[in-house]
Order: C-alpha cells, then sequence, then structure tokens
C-alpha cells in the first residue's frame, strides 16, 4: 500500500484537491452519459406506449361503434 | 430556396467555415510559437535554421535545462533567478517574480515566456516546467542516480 | 461471404445481438475499473517527481485513448455508411459522438488539473492540447450537424461527411508532441520502444484503459440500441415488443 492512513490517502502528498477534482469531474461526466443514454431509452418506451394504448382505444371506440 | 434548404445550407456552411477557421488560427498560432520560440544558444548565436537572433525588448519563449547551482532565490520575495542551458553551450539567465511549478528544480527542463533584457537576460512573466514520459517510483529513481539513464531522452 | 452477415444488417437482429452484448461489457467494465482504480490509487507508489499527482494518468490517458479510439470506430463506421449506404452504420456514428465527446473532455479537464501543479498552468496554447481541443469541437460538430436536420438520412450523411473530414486531426494529436515543441511530454506507452514506466506503475494503467474500453462499449451498444429503436418505433417488431413488456407489468 503506497499510503500510511486515510487522511494521507485523501492528501495525496499534497496534491489532493487536483487529483480528487480529476477523478470528481470524470466521475460526474460519465454519471452524467449513463443517465442521458438511460433516459433517453425511457423516453422512447414512452412514446411508443402512448402510440400503443391511443391505438387500443381508437379500436375500442371502433369496437363499440360497431355494436351499436 | 425552400427555407429548410436554407437553414440546413447556413448550419453546414457554418460549420465548415468555423472549423476551418479554427485549424488555421491554431496552425497561425503554433507557427508563431514556434517562431519566438529560442534555446539559450539561438538566442545568443541566432536561430540555427535562419539566424535570426532576437531583438533586446521582443517578447519571446525560451526552452532550456536549469544550471545546476544557478537558483538564487530572494529571501523576502518571491523573486527567484537562474541559468538556462542547453546542449549548444548558450547561458541564458531567467529573472521571474512569481510562484514556480512544482516540477522545477535544478537540471529539470522548462519554458519560460518574457521579454528580452539584454543579449542574455530575460524578464519572464511566465514559467512552466517541462517533463519527460518516465514515469518510476522514487526508490527506483535513487537507484538509477548517477547513471544517465535519467538523461537519456532529453534533448 | 458476406451472407452470414445479412440476417445482422436487419435493426432488429442487430438490436437483439447488442443486447446480448451488454451484459459481459458491463461486468468488464466493473471489474477492470475497481481493480484498476483501487490498484491505481492505492497501490501503485507515487512517481519520482512528480508524487501523488501522478494518479491522475489513471483516468487522463485512457480517457485520451478511448476518445481517439473511439472517433476511430465512428470514421470507419462513416465511411461503411457514404459507401454502402448502410443505415445502421449512420446510427453508429450517431451514437458513439456524445460518448467521445464526453471522453475528450475528461481527458481535457483532468489533463488542466494535472498541468495546474506540475507545469505551472492550467492550460497552455501548446500543440497536443489545442489539437485535443479541436477533437471536441469536431465532436461537437457532429452532434450539432445531426440534429439540425429533422430529415434522419440526410442528418447521418452530413455528420458521416464531417466525420471523415474530421479524420484528418488524429495523426495530429499522436504526432503533435513529435512534430512541434511541445510542453507536453512525448508517449510513454504508445511506441515501438518499451514503455517508459515500470509494471507496477504500468498495469493499472493497462486495466484503465481496458476499463475505458469496455465501458465505451457498453455506452455505444446501449445508444446504438437507442438510435435503432427511435427509427424503428412504428415497426412491428418494436410494438410487439412493447405490448410484452407491458403484459409483463400486468
Amino acid at each position: 500500500m503506497a499510503f500510511d492512513s486515510i487522511s494521507d490517502f485523501f492528501a495525496m502528498g499534497g496534491y489532493g484537491f487536483y487529483v480528487w477534482l480529476s477523478y470528481g469531474l470524470t466521475f460526474f461526466a460519465l454519471a452524467v452519459l449513463i443517465i442521458n443514454t438511460l433516459s433517453k431509452k425511457n423516453k422512447i418506451m414512452k412514446v411508443v406506449e402512448h402510440r400503443l394504448s391511443r391505438e387500443q382505444r381508437i379500436k375500442k371506440a371502433q369496437n363499440r361503434e360497431g355494436t351499436l | 430556396m425552400n427555407p429548410r434548404r436554407k437553414k440546413r445550407l447556413l448550419i453546414t456552411s457554418a460549420l465548415v467555415v468555423g472549423l476551418s477557421l479554427s485549424v488555421g488560427l491554431v496552425l497561425f498560432a503554433l507557427q508563431q510559437n514556434i517562431d519566438l520560440f529560442y534555446t539559450p544558444s539561438e538566442i545568443i548565436n541566432g536561430k540555427n535554421e535562419t539566424g535570426v537572433k532576437p531583438v533586446i525588448g521582443q517578447r519571446l519563449r525560451i526552452g532550456g535545462m536549469v544550471l545546476n547551482g544557478s537558483v538564487k532565490r530572494d529571501p523576502e520575495s518571491l523573486q527567484v533567478s537562474f541559468d538556462l542551458i542547453d546542449n549548444g553551450g548558450g547561458i541564458v539567465t531567467v529573472y521571474f517574480d512569481g510562484i514556480l511549478p512544482d516540477l522545477f528544480r535544478e537540471g529539470q527542463g522548462i519554458v519560460a515566456q518574457g521579454e528580452l533584457l539584454t543579449a542574455t537576460e530575460i524578464n519572464a512573466f511566465e514559467v512552466l516546467a517541462k517533463h519527460d514520459e518516465e514515469y518510476m517510483p522514487p526508490e527506483v529513481a535513487k537507484a538509477l542516480e548517477g547513471m544517465d539513464h535519467l538523461k537519456k531522452n532529453k534533448k | 461471404m458476406w451472407k452470414w452477415l445479412h440476417p445482422y444488417a436487419k435493426p432488429e437482429k442487430s438490436y437483439q445481438l447488442a443486447g446480448k452484448f451488454l451484459p459481459w461489457f458491463i461486468v468488464l467494465t466493473v471489474v477492470t475499473f475497481v481493480v484498476g482504480l483501487v490498484w491505481g490509487l492505492l497501490f501503485a507508489p507515487a512517481d519520482y517527481q512528480q508524487g501523488d499527482s501522478f494518479r491522475i494518468i489513471y483516468i487522463h490517458v485512457p480517457a485520451a485513448m478511448m476518445a481517439m479510439a473511439a472517433y476511430s470506430t465512428m470514421a470507419i463506421a462513416a465511411f461503411v455508411a457514404l459507401v454502402w449506404q448502410i443505415r445502421l452504420a449512420e446510427m453508429n456514428v450517431a451514437a458513439i459522438a456524445p460518448i467521445g465527446a464526453v471522453f475528450t473532455f475528461i481527458a481535457l479537464v483532468t489533463g488542466a488539473a494535472w498541468g495546474k501543479p506540475m507545469w505551472g498552468a492550467w492550460w497552455v496554447w501548446d500543440a497536443r492540447l489545442t489539437s485535443e481541443l479541436i477533437l471536441l469541437f469536431v465532436y461537437l460538430g457532429i452532434i450539432a450537424l445531426h440534429n439540425a436536420f429533422s430529415d434522419k438520412v440526410l442528418a447521418g450523411r452530413a455528420a458521416s461527411i464531417l466525420t471523415l473530414v474530421g479524420v484528418i486531426n488524429l495523426p495530429i494529436i499522436h504526432y503533435s508532441v513529435v512534430w512541434w515543441n511541445t510542453l507536453h511530454q512525448g508517449a510513454t506507452i504508445m511506441k515501438f520502444d518499451k514503455p517508459s514506466m515500470p509494471p507496477e506503475m504500468l498495469w493499472p494503467l493497462v486495466i484503465m484503459i481496458v476499463g475505458f474500453g469496455a465501458f465505451l462499449g457498453v455506452l455505444t451498444l446501449m445508444r446504438f440500441r437507442n438510435e435503432i429503436l427511435a427509427r424503428e418505433s412504428h415497426r412491428p417488431w418494436v410494438t410487439a415488443m412493447v405490448t410484452e413488456k407491458l403484459a409483463g407489468e400486468k
């Protein structure tokens, strides 16, 4: 292990600010990318689901009209 | 032309113009950087390729190695001076008032930007440290000390 | 010879195939990130000159390398899309561009945070840094161009052309440290000579490079599937899939 204690680890030999800034921004950027990708998929699915339920409603309505 | 096509044309041409403009500007800037970059020997003898010598008062960039034992710090302020050398044998003194980068040390390659005071003196407003592509643990570096391994890739 | 590939040129099959690869890439990403980060941050020795600040290398170099690898993949896809008019290849271009942009952004930001303590400046107009910044602009340009057209066929074609034009930047980035007098040092591992790094520092770096590569794979597959879904959303196979999913939820 390169560090003696936890505080040593966070201090990074005096470069803590720069090291953790880099790692923090990296994981923030990657997280944004993942969330964006997942939400895009959700949005597409929602649109399709919406369209499907509307089509079904229309079909139902048409069927009812036919029975009248 | 219909408006959709017009918009498309506008965006496409803006992109092409913007990209080529930025590439052109960058190349121009890099060329300037190269033109204004001197080694200590080139400041004294003129550029290797063109023989152009810098004029006193001119802004330039200088790259070289900090001469061992030449760093003089003013105890009261951040004022510091050091000599830069290269393998051409030229020595140029650099004066700097500011915080030096952590990699700055004797024997280290640095790049300074500033104004030529006299034929061999520069007043720098920026000092940047350059490091080589070699990484190693401190113990290994200690074991290799004295061997020319560390300087192998330095130009 | 290409016959066996044909079924995969169908969007539905590609969607399923991408889904099959996805879990493996996710596992590889998680494992390499955990091992690489723990090794690099905790166990790798500090550098003799740069101390612990050198640990930024474990994200800076992989991000920069994969940003370029992503561009190469995108360029190949763009070429295929233009020559053979394969729509799936176009979707690939659209899928990768945002990932490449984020990786380039990471390389630039971590480079700045590393340059400040070591060189003495967050940013220098040096050939390596500048060409990397241009890579970010090219990525953003491709994304912007792709979104500028409402007609997806034209959008794909325009983005593909810009991608191919931007390829010129890749050798410039790689050789910038050789061709120009840069503050950025030369290559440590991407060279014909042996790497200028001892194995206990190099191994975590190699693992992190594999990790970023796998992560690039995960995101590409996910976004590629998104692109297919978005463009095929009216096709019966998507409808059938969504109906099945809805039935499963009830």
